[in-house]
């Protein structure tokens, strides 16, 4: 069959981006390969572990399960938008430095950026709340509890800067 | 693994999806949340030649009340059906569900309708849909027809689509005065799909008995399925706890579980009837029972 391309605007990162794409190609591929975004990691490419966790317009989506011909027209936000500041972390980040929420990295990505929506919608989570939101995100190194602990201290600190 | 070659069509307009579907039949796939469709393409298990891609048609994308009937369009989310007022306050049964089927991220693009159409009969949506009375509304280019929920289950993976049809509306009918629904269900972790499950529709008449109950399971057999004798062993019965034990029995022996890795088929059928009792005192309880 031949392979047919999909022009695709969409903006990454906050930059309008064209490019010309395969039907097939994944959208976490796209990131990796065609934009050179590898914090997007890729564990499983059917949904279950969440490293390749990306906002599409502003909701956690898995980028493994979606097509980057599917993005036309719709903006997209990888972990490297949180900071392109080796010394100066995001906020969220910097609490999982501090907190010890990872150790490897292969996890962190994925989480980061379901935690940025999830801290948008709930300011002052329970650690209940934080577990429920994190259930979409494997990780095989922490045992999950620095990650509570990180995501709790970022909590407060975007809650205090906010409230300034 | 990625998916093997395939022609994707983001559909401009119904009718165009409907055009495409009526010309490439089963060689064409329509695409919505992709939750299930784009993992199956990864590992090959499907490859389909065209993706139909409906996420366009935001004619599609809607929860609206109607009489006493809601209407949910074949591109309402997950997500949007779990903040939306009507479902919580008019069908409580799928709003109690849907925190139970997989994770937020996989919610924030997963469908209602998609679900259906996939028709895993692990899945616990088919079991709502089935408890509530739902019907499934269909359209081609033929046509458009209606089909009640226990016609459209047909096993697992298959339902009474024809290859040209889209499956565009589900309709949820308000409960009877005098009902009360549960959904319980036990899975290995939180979001995974369930060892087993059961949603349970009761309904009272004036003199507090039963005049009407439901029971559908997930992952209890080759296909979605209502427990009919379970549920007729309750009609005209007071909620006794003795009735509830007989009707928990008749469904761990009507259910067909195919065991798997997590749960042997004798564990299923234990978890079901310990399930059907709980979900029963709660649907009990919740119709107004004294
Ligand atoms: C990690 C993970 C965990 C999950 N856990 C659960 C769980 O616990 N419980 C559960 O129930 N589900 C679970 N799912 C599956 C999820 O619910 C899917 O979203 C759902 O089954 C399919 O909906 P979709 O909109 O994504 O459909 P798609 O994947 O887009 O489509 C599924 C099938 O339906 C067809 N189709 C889609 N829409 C229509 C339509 N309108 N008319 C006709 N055909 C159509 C497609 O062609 C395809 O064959 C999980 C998925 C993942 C990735
Ligand atoms: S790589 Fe996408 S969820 Fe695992
Ligand atoms: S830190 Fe290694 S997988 Fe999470």
């Amino acid at each position: 069959m031949s392979e047919e391309l999909h022009q695709v605007a969409v903006q990454v990162n906050g930059k309008h981006c064209e490019r010309r794409v395969e039907s097939r190609l994944l959208l976490s591929d796209f990131l990796r390969h065609d934009l050179g975004l590898t914090g997007t990691h890729v564990g499983c490419e059917h949904g279950v572990c969440g490293a390749c966790t990306v906002l599409m317009d502003g909701l956690p989506v898995r980028s493994c399960l979606m097509l980057a011909a599917q993005t036309n027209g719709h903006a997209i936000e990888t972990v490297e938008s949180l900071t392109n500041d080796r010394d100066k972390l995001h906020p969220l980040q910097q609490a999982f430095h501090e907190a010890h929420g990872l150790q490897c990295g292969f996890c962190t990505p994925g989480i980061l950026m379901t935690m940025m929506a999830f801290l948008k919608e709930t300011a002052s989570p329970s650690e209940a709340e934080i577990r429920e939101a994190l259930s979409g995100n494997l990780c095989r190194c922490t045992g999950y509890q620095k990650i509570v602990e990180a995501v709790t201290l970022a909590a407060r600190r975007i809650g205090q800067a906010g409230a300034r | 693994m990625k998916p093997a070659p395939f022609r994707y069509v983001a559909a401009r307009s119904l009718d165009e999806a409907l055009a495409l579907k009526a010309e490439h039949g089963d060689e064409a796939r329509f695409l919505a949340g992709g939750q299930s469709l784009i993992p199956a393409m990864n590992f090959r298990l499907a490859q389909p030649a065209m993706l139909i891609d409906i996420n366009p048609l935001k004619e599609l994308d809607y929860i609206r009340r109607a009489g006493n009937v809601l209407r949910i369009g074949a591109l309402a989310r997950y997500r949007a059906l779990q903040r939306d007022a009507a479902v919580a306050r008019h069908q409580p049964l799928l709003a109690e569900t849907l925190p139970h089927v997989a994770h937020p991220q996989i919610r924030n693009r997963g469908t209602l309708a998609g679900n259906m159409a996939h028709a895993d009969p692990a899945s616990e949506l088919p079991a709502v849909v089935l408890a509530l009375g739902g019907r499934m509304h269909a359209r081609s280019g033929r046509g458009e027809r209606w089909i009640d929920a226990r016609d459209f289950f047909k096993g697992a993976l298959t339902t009474a689509l024809k290859s040209d049809e889209m499956l565009t509306e589900i309709e949820l009918p308000d409960l009877p005065a005098k009902s009360g629904a549960a959904f319980l269900e036990v899975s290995r972790r939180r979001g995974d799909y369930a060892m087993m499950g059961v949603a349970a529709v009761v309904t009272l008449g004036a003199d507090g008995a039963c005049i009407g109950a439901r029971l559908a399971y997930c992952n209890a057999g080759e296909k979605q399925m209502l427990a009919g004798k379970a549920a007729q062993a309750l009609v005209g019965r007071r909620g006794a706890d003795k009735y509830i034990s007989d009707a928990a029995a008749l469904a761990e022996s009507e259910i067909d579980p195919q065991g798997n890795v997590h749960a042997s088929k004798k564990f299923q059928r234990h978890l079901a009837g310990v399930l059907t009792r709980r979900a029963l005192q709660t649907a009990l309880a919740r119709a107004g029972a004294a």
